[in-house]
Order: structure tokens, then sequence, then C-alpha cells
């Protein structure tokens, strides 16, 4: 298959493993973060990271929109799930995220909520129609990513002028998370990173300019990168050059997708029908600012946070859960002391464990759920 | 006398399945023709069948999947594969079926005809007569259109002892062909997704490839069929029983390319798709060629490979090797595979 054969090669992958292994040198640590879940999930499951040499470490990121998800959210979109008339429509990676008391929104189904796994969000506005006496709300997550998709379905519609049709908007900002990551490194649990995997996805969208204060204001590298096996160990070496020459450049490895510019179709997209919270909370990091979008002023009949009585009540992790270090890139998975006892797949405790981009479910399955 | 059914423009209303003359009619009408045989054709209350020497082997499948009809197959058609298969594992021959619908208020006659017509087929091929029948009809909204649960006999010699705790260190593992067409054309076809493609379900009755491995002499340890959960939960469960690790490698598992276009696009894993016309054996190393070579040259296994060995002692049951030296665990899903969000 086209794209995709070149970048598992085999030839390519052990000439890279070789490259990687005779530059990094030894007496010195390379921590990287790839930023982002879906890099994370290609680690572990075309088995890299055991190949790598000891000294260079991958660290995972927050990149993962199931699980950057604060509490006060899943518990939100379970209260709006539950009230009559209403049909919550959902990305199936949400279903199982555990609110307050686990109280999920597989579990509200259970208990008679009517909710909807859905595909794509123009599923919601097609429900919507076809249900003119429901309220249906789409769900909203991800990053920039998944933002053009809900501003189209947003856009459809307005434009069909369908008066049923909500959205529950959580979109959040790939550029002030990694900003929040490189900041905490000052405080005293320092995450210490000296490279990272920029996102494939999400660069596609925001143009490889958006990282531009990793390296100016951190010195801090960033390749961008795809998703295959060449794609991340192309990235590895690269940021290993960088790190041995003292350099903090930003460089786009992934040039068959991502522009430096972006899409600027889709930003458009985004700036008309979004505008920037003040701030936002996310899991493992707090309130951010302007971390986060909502339906611009212009959309706001279609906003169910104003169309609903939606509150947000303080909730707290599970104790014993370190999703939060790990989602700051401060731990591995297997470090978190339920991790594969209390926390697996089944029985979740936290979001990390959840998500197919979660750095947990991540570790847990492809470790064969050992701790 | 009552009109005949329209089969056309009628549909089952709540009647039908009211134990009384229209029950009756639906049978007659729609299901007796397709499914007709000797015993069956004796409408007595239970089927009496002659037995053969051997031991009984039971095998019970409950189908209710969406969409009912996908490139390849239908949902009456795999309720005839599904057990006729499972059945088949266990190195027997599958004989006789019993089966009962479960019908959604409102679903058209013509709906049910399609699925009795393509069942009666499924079981001629398969060479099983179904000699028990039930319908009961629910109210709309209680059930998907049509429910099917499906039970299978069979027969087995005495001298085959396939099972699932036979898989010793060594061993080598195999699979009928190409994985993951059944799933990923099901999901392809399912209307939300609005995706194109020219995938096939891979939904067929095993039985008769099956035969063909028996009469080769061959000493086979184990056999599944990896349906729901596909080869990684398959050879998971068997390595489990068996107490054994099982490796296997990534270069070796014969995927159709469609099936890995669409595995790509979602973000899903090909081998956790099902199957519903493959099967996996696992035999000593020594009859693996013999093995391999009498399934190649059964129609039904012309794409079979050998895909990885029996090693270790299971404390991790499933390691997928690929052709750079990576490895990975490759486990039991938790629920169904999710498409990614990003």
């Amino acid at each position: 298959m086209k794209f995709i054969d070149e970048y598992r090669d085999s030839a390519t992958i052990r000439s890279l493993l070789a490259q990687i292994g005779s530059e990094a040198e030894s007496g010195r640590t390379y921590r990287l973060m790839e930023f982002c879940g879906g890099h994370t999930h290609a680690f572990y499951r075309y088995g890299l990271l055991p190949l790598l040499p000891l000294n260079v470490e991958m660290v995972h990121g927050p990149g993962c929109p199931v699980c950057v998800l604060p509490i006060s959210r899943i518990d939100a979109a379970v209260a709006l799930a539950a009230k009559e008339g209403v049909i919550f429509c959902s990305y199936g990676d949400m279903l199982r995220v555990p609110g307050s008391d686990g109280k999920s929104l597989l579990k509200a189904k259970a208990e008679g909520a009517d909710v909807r796994m859905i595909y794509s969000p123009l599923d919601a506005v097609r429900l919507a129609v076809e249900n003119p006496e429901a309220e249906v709300i789409f769900f909203a997550v991800g990053f920039e990513t998944t933002a053009p998709a809900t501003a189209l379905a947003l856009k459809q519609a307005a434009a069909q002028q369908i008066k049923n049709f909500f959205i529950f908007c959580n979109h959040v900002l790939t550029p002030p998370a990694m900003r929040a990551i490189l900041d905490y490194e000052d405080g005293e649990q320092a995450c210490s990173i000296d490279g990272i995997i920029g996102p494939g996805h999400v660069s596609a969208i925001i143009g490889s300019s958006a990282y531009r204060f990793v390296a100016d204001e951190h010195h801090i590298p960033l390749v961008i990168s795809g998703f295959e096996p060449v794609d991340l160990l192309t990235a590895v070496l690269m940021l290993v050059r960088q790190i041995n020459a003292g350099q903090a450049v930003i460089e786009n490895r992934y040039r068959r997708a991502v522009k430096d510019e972006g899409s600027p179709q889709a930003i458009r997209l985004m700036d008309e029908l979004f505008e920037l919270r003040g701030s936002f909370e996310w899991r493992g990091f707090g309130m951010l600012a302007d971390s986060a979008q909502k339906l611009s002023a212009g959309y706001a009949a279609f906003d169910a946070e104003l169309k609903f009585d939606v509150s947000y009540e303080d909730a707290v992790d599970h104790k014993a859960c370190r999703c939060a270090e790990v989602l700051r890139g401060q731990i591995q998975p297997e470090a978190c002391s339920v991790f594969a006892k209390l926390c697996t797949p089944e029985n979740p405790l936290g979001a990390c464990m959840v998500s197919s981009e979660g750095a947990c479910a991540a570790a847990y399955s492809y470790g064969g759920g050992r701790s | 006398m009552r009109r005949k059914l329209d089969m056309e423009h009628g549909f089952v209303d709540l009647s039908f399945g009211a134990g009384g003359v229209a029950s009756a009619q639906l049978t007659r009408e729609i299901f007796a023709p397709e499914f007709s045989n000797p015993i069956l054709d004796r409408m007595e209350d239970g089927a009496v069948i002659d037995m053969p020497a051997g031991r009984l082997v039971v095998s019970t499948d409950s189908h209710v999947i969406s969409p009912i009809f996908f490139p390849g197959g239908d949902i009456g058609s795999l309720a005839i594969h599904g057990s006729v298969n499972d059945v088949s594992m266990m190195g027997a021959e599958p004989m006789h079926m019993s089966v009962g619908f479960i019908i959604e208020e409102g679903v058209p006659f013509s709906t049910l005809k399609r699925i009795a017509v393509s069942m009666g087929r499924a079981a001629r091929e398969a060479g099983v007569s179904i000699v028990a029948a039930d319908t009961k009809v629910v109210k709309k909204g209680e059930a998907d259109q049509v429910y099917i649960t499906s039970t299978c006999f069979g027969v087995v010699a005495d001298d085959v002892a396939i099972g699932a705790d036979r898989a010793r260190q060594g061993d080598r593992v195999l699979i009928s062909g190409q994985v993951g067409d059944h799933g990923a054309a099901v999901l392809a076809c399912r209307e939300e997704l609005s995706m194109k493609s020219d995938l096939q379900s891979d939904s067929q009755s095993v039985s008769d490839l099956v035969a063909a491995m028996l009469a080769s002499g061959v000493d086979i340890h184990c056999m599944r069929d990896p349906t729901r959960g596909g080869v990684a939960t398959s050879l998971n469960e068997l390595a489990t029983t068996s107490a054994v690790g099982i490796e296997i490698n990534e270069a070796a598992i014969p995927v159709n390319e469609g099936v890995r276009a669409v595995s790509e696009l979602l973000g899903l894993d090909p081998l956790y798709f099902a199957c519903e016309g493959r099967l996996i054996a696992i035999c000593a190393a020594e009859d693996a060629d013999t093995l391999l070579a009498c399934m190649q040259h059964h129609p039904k296994g012309e794409a079979a490979a050998i895909i990885g060995e029996v090693t270790g002692n299971g404390d991790i049951p499933l390691i997928l090797r690929s052709a750079f030296g990576g490895s990975r665990v490759v486990s039991v899903l938790t629920g169904d595979q999710m498409p990614r969000i990003c």
C-alpha cells in the first residue's frame, strides 16, 4: 500500500535504529516527548521502544483528547445525556471514560439515556433532522484535528436552520498545552524534556510555525512526525542530532501531510465559528488560559452550554490515580501504583487507561497488562 | 382459506407471533419450503434423528448483527456458517441444525424470505439439514429487525482429539486464509461510515476444508475459527488454555489490501476483525508443511500460511514480531475497537 509500506520497510528501520544507536552519545540521556497519543500508540504498536538505546527515553505527552478532559466535563456530559428528550451523540472513545463515582456515558446509556456513538459530527446533524422532536447534542472533543469537522457540522446546521442541534464544545488547543508542559518544567517536579516530537495530524491543520516558541523561548528542538515507524525513528534521529549540536529548531519531517502554514481553509473555518475561551480546565494541568474553543457569538443558539443548564462541580480524580503526572510527562504509566492492578481497561480509574490514545492504555495493552 | 402472504408489500405484525393460524402461515410459506428435508417436513414437535457412531458435538450461537445484509452474506448465511464452523472446529462432521428467530414487528416478508433462501442455500452447501425451527415476533423497537439463534449438531470420530489445551512448545500455527475480511466488510458498509469499498465477507462453511485436513492424517492439536475478537482473541484463548505462549510473525499473516486500507483509515487492527470463514490450526512442527500443503490444495485454503509458533510458558500469551525485530504483546480487547478521534 503506497504511503504505508515504504514507511514500514524493515531495512530502513534497522538502519535508522543503527544510526540512532551510534549517534546517541553515551554518558548523556535524551528524554524525548512524543506529544501526541497517536505517536505513543505507534511507538508501542510497532514495538519500537525496546529497540531504542537505553539512554534515549520516550516520554509520553498529553496529546489524547479523551485523557485531558477533566472529570467535571465528563460529569456535565453525563448530566446532559440524562436529560429528558435529549439524544446525546459522542465519539466512541469517550463513552467509557469514568466521571465522578465511575459514572460514564456508557453506564448512563444502560440506565436509559439516549446516547449514540457516531463517527462524524455530520451524523449528529442528520439525527437532528430525523428526530425533530428531540434535542440532539454533539459532544465535541478533540484538538485542532477534530475541531474543523465540528465547525463544518455547525455551519451546515446553521445553513439548514436546524433548531434542535446543539454542540457541547470541548475543543482544546495544542500549543497552550505544550507551553504548560515546558513551563511546568521550571517547577519543583521538573520533567526535563530534551526534545519534542510534534503532532502529525494537528500540525496538518495549524502548521509547523505554531511551535516556534518551543525553540525560541525554551530552546528545545521539535520535529513534526508522521505515524509510521520510519517517520518516528527519523524524528528521533533528528532530535538526537539537534541535541548533540546544541541546536533548537522546528523541523517538519511530515511534509507529505503538513505544510508550514497548515490548512488555511480549516483555520479560517475555525476562526469564523469558534472563539477562544478565557480559560479551560485540563486534566493534569488545571486551568489554562486561552487553551480552548467555544462557539462564537454568532452561533450561540447552537451552544449546549447556553441552551441547557450546564454546571461544573469540582470533582477530584481517584486519589490513587496519577493520570495528571502521566499527562505532564513526569512519570511513565508503569510508575503509577494502581497501573495494571486496580486500574485496567476493564475497570479504568483514570482516563489515560480508557482511550486508545491514552499512554496507560497503550502501555497496558502492548505490555501485556504487566506492571 | 387464508390468502397467501403478500411477499412484495406485506410485513410481519404481532399476530404472526401469536402461535395461531398466522404463525403457521409464516412458517409454511417463508421458512419451510427453503429448509425442507424429510425430518423437518414431518412437522412434529421435535425432530427424531438416527444417531451414527461417534460422539455428539453441539454448538450454539446467537446472531444480532447490523446491517443484516452485507457484501458476501447476510444474517441467515452467517447463522448457518457460525454454528457449522464451531462444530467443525472440534473435528466433527456437522449434520443437523436447529434455528430460532426473534422477529421485530414491521419486518417485510420479503426480508425474511431473502434470509430464509440464503439459510437454505448455506445449509445445503455445508451439508447440514435444518431439522427444527421456531419463530417469535416482538413489538417494534424491542429488537432490531431479526435475531437468529442457531444450534448445530455434529458427530466426531472417536480417534479425533482436537482440544484448546493441546498446543505444545514448538508447535506451528497455521491460518487458512486472509484475516479480517468479514469484520472489515461489515464495518465498511455501515451506513454511518459512508465508505465505498469492494470488500466481501469471508462468511463460508469450512467443514469441507476440515474434512480434508483430517483426511491428511496429521494430528491437529487445536483448531479455532477466529470469529468475534478475531485472530488476536482466538490465539490468546488457545495460548491461555494450553498454558503456552504463541509468537506470530507479522509479515507472514495474510491480509487483503482492502482490509489493510480500512484498518489504516480508522486506526483499527485487522487482527481483531472477525473472520467467518477462516480457521486457525495448531500442529506439531514436523507436520506443519504437510498440513499447509493439504490446506493450500483446498479451494477454501488457497491462501493458507504458517503464521507463527508456540513458545515459552505462557507468561505472555501472544506476541507479534515485526520484520525489523520489534515485538509487542497482542492482548484481548476490553470492548469493541473504537475508531480514533485524532
